[in-house]
């Protein structure tokens, strides 16, 4: 072998071994629809009282945050979408459903008289725990801040015999008697259920949202769906890889072989730069993976049958590869282009697991390219090299 | 292999295609998923397999009648215990109480039920991701154009593109016809379509090109033959090559994925092939034409100085 041809091989190994690195040592970004979760997409309302301000969003957008952290999701991703829209993303929280309810809530608690006069609020509330009532009903217990505890004194003063109702987002939970001076700890009681009463402490501490949230758009996942989806892509990837590896096999014979070992070399590089680009790789996401095989193997098929056609005019061997090679990209770089342009266009106006797709399948387009015209390339001369006359056979010449 | 000397018939048989799926899209329409159409759509997993007709019991039953839901649509999910319920309440999307209820009812008359996955998508929503889903395929048509048009001619620009809507139009159409489920993921695989067609097209436009520089006596018809044939064990072996791994994906993916792989499973044969038989047949209709037009004006004397 020649030099510069131990070089180039030297170049391609390193890649694939610092690939197979990367994909060792950074864990994939699972998308919702393989991992379970919640995506939803809330809009900010105006109430008669408040606008649905820049900064009301802004404020709504930080309560939904520390309710995230309530829940001890990992990398949520919460962002602003317009002037009134926020995305909630939560891939792998453990019960998607019941984050979705706490984060829709607005959670405006408040205690009212009899005469229905608003006498404290969520907001003066220090603590919020779940607990149980005297009769061992599920209950939150909480604690005033010193204004909110000058407020309640004194309605609990005024209040002595009558009742105090306490309302969650204009839903009456129960209105107690007055018994005594209360100053600065209380008690929710008619929940429900004990998650009812975990749930609303968990809103209580993070806060009430400042305006109501219309939910626009709600996904919910379990993990176990997001599992089987996983399950089934793998089998599909391998069957469709075997069926591809056996097919260029037997249509290209020894080229054949050279593409599928391309090929896997290929797969290695594109999951690398999945994992270290922190990419999300989404169910849609696995399909252009697969799909891009085919058009990795595309790549290596014109080349093969411009090597053909070159050695059909009377080229030898050598003279006929490289001039394959480099008849072939303009055609290549070509076709990968427009489908880049179609993989841009999804990127932009695609969302969520579409928009995984649109990345993977232009990840795809680089690697193939760089594939078939560097590592395909590199092999071929490197088998050819060695008794070229044989090897020419092989191409059907 | 004459495909350019029967390109009227092709062009006819595409002509005939293309108005059979512009009916049936009028007519039938597509059956847009609830991503689109807003509404609620829950996938329920029993413990027990239980049927259809069970579960429109329940949802009819005088408990859940004030939610009227005589309209929701129950689906069981092929080879799992699953049923996907798609409703409405008054036009809007059922909220988390009313699912609520749903499942309670449901469980307390069929046995033990656990919810999924859910969606709920208010219609604005929906027109929202419609919009997009058209201008995405606006622009990656309109890029084609213009990267074709810089790298070859417009004409060959316009002729891809016009092949692409074809592809897309038949595929919609099988879409509708079948009465299969159009959702985002469709819309990447319309788009995925138009990529990998326009891809088959050019690797053909790219043989036209080369065969013209080296031209010597053949006409535009032979060129554009000649081309097609050479290059015809590229198109076939590509498509079947990505065939094979998007059937595996279609019988070995999941329920998930399956309109999904079917939308590009049609697609990879549609674009196969108006790459060879439509594309360059409108192209070689249009050079033809532009050449008969350019000599006609000539001859009656009437030629642009500056158009030639």
């Amino acid at each position: 072998m020649r030099p510069g041809i131990i070089w180039k091989f030297v170049g391609v190994v390193a890649i694939v071994i610092i690939c197979a690195l990367a994909i060792w040592k950074f864990p994939i970004n699972l998308g919702l629809d393989l991992r379970g979760g919640t995506r939803m997409v809330l809009e900010a309302k105006d109430t008669e009282t408040i606008k649905a301000d820049d900064d009301a969003v802004t404020r709504a957008k930080e309560v939904i945050e520390r309710r995230v952290n309530q829940l001890g999701v990992a990398e949520p991703v919460i962002y602003r979408q317009g002037s009134r829209r926020i995305v909630v993303e939560l891939a792998g929280v453990k019960d998607p459903h019941r984050a979705r309810e706490i984060i829709g809530r607005t959670a405006q608690l408040e205690f009212r008289d009899e005469r229905n006069n608003v006498i404290m609020s969520g907001n003066d509330l220090k603590t919020a725990v779940a607990g149980y009532d005297q009769y061992s009903r599920p209950a939150v217990n909480f604690e005033l801040t010193s204004e909110g505890a000058r407020k309640f004194e004194k309605a609990t003063l005024d209040n002595i015999g009558r009742r105090i109702a306490i309302y969650l987002d204009e839903e009456l939970l129960s209105a107690p008697v007055v018994q005594t001076v209360i100053k600065d700890k209380g008690q929710i009681t008619g929940l429900g259920d004990m998650d009812k009463a975990k749930d609303l402490s968990m809103m209580l501490r993070a806060g009430a949202l400042p305006v109501p949230l219309d939910v626009l758009h709600a996904e919910v996942l379990e993990p176990t769906l997001g599992q089987e989806a996983i399950d089934q892509s793998k089998v599909a990837a391998l069957i469709g890889a075997a069926l591809v590896i056996i097919f260029m096999l037997v249509i290209y014979k020894l080229p054949g072989l050279v593409a599928d070992v391309a090929l896997l070399i290929y797969a290695i590089i594109v999951m690398a730069a999945l994992v270290s680009l922190k990419a999300v790789l989404t169910l849609p996401g696995i399909a252009g993976l697969i799909l891009s095989v085919g058009m990795a193997v595309d790549a290596n098929v014109i080349i093969f049958e411009r090597i053909r056609e070159e050695l059909g005019s009377g080229k030898r061997i050598r003279a006929a590869i490289e001039a394959g090679f480099t008849r072939a990209f303009g055609c290549i770089l070509d076709s990968n282009v427009t489908t880049l342009i179609t993989a841009g266009a999804l990127y932009i106006f695609g969302s969520g697991a579409v928009k995984g797709f649109a990345v993977t399948l232009g990840l795809g387009i680089f690697a193939s390219m760089f594939t078939a015209v560097v590592v395909t390339k590199l092999i071929l001369v490197a088998i050819v090299d060695r008794n070229p006359e044989k090897y020419a056979k092989r191409f059907g010449a | 292999m004459d495909i350019i000397g029967k390109r009227r018939n092709y062009l006819a048989i595409s002509a005939v295609l293309v108005v059979i799926g512009i009916i049936a899209l009028a007519a039938k329409g597509l059956n847009l998923g609830v991503d689109f159409t807003g509404g609620s759509l829950i996938r329920l997993r029993f413990e027990r397999p239980v049927a259809a007709g069970e579960i429109s019991n329940v949802l009819t039953s005088s408990a859940l009648a004030d939610m009227n839901l005589g309209k929701a649509v129950i689906q069981p999910i092929r080879g799992t215990p699953d049923v996907q319920i798609r409703a409405q309440v008054e036009g809007k999307p059922l909220g988390s109480t009313q699912v609520d209820r749903i499942v309670d009812e449901l469980s307390y008359e069929l046995g033990a039920v656990s919810i999924v996955e859910s969606q709920m998508v208010e219609a604005v929503i929906g027109k929202e991701l419609l919009n997009k889903a058209i201008l995405a395929m606006v622009l990656s048509c309109v890029g084609i154009v213009i990267y074709v048009s810089l790298r070859f001619e417009f004409k060959f620009g316009v002729a891809a593109v016009s092949a692409l809507v074809h592809d897309t139009i038949i595929v919609l159409g099988a879409f509708a016809l079948l009465g299969r489920q159009v959702n985002s993921p469709f819309i990447a695989a319309i788009l995925t379509i138009i990529g990998y067609s326009i891809n088959d097209t050019i690797v053909i436009y790219d043989k036209i090109r080369e065969n013209l520089k080296f031209r010597k006596k053949e006409t535009i018809e032979e060129i554009a033959n000649n081309s097609i044939r050479q290059t015809l064990r590229r198109s076939i072996n590509t498509v079947l090559t990505t065939l094979l791994a998007v059937l595996a994906l279609y019988f070995f993916g999941g329920a998930s994925i399956k309109d999904f792989s079917l939308a590009i499973i049609l697609g990879l044969v549609v674009g196969t092939y108006s790459s060879i038989c439509i594309a360059p047949s409108i192209w070689v209709e249009w050079t033809l034409w532009d050449r008969e037009r350019k000599r006609r004006q000539i001859t009656t004397g009437r030629a642009n100085p500056k158009g030639a």
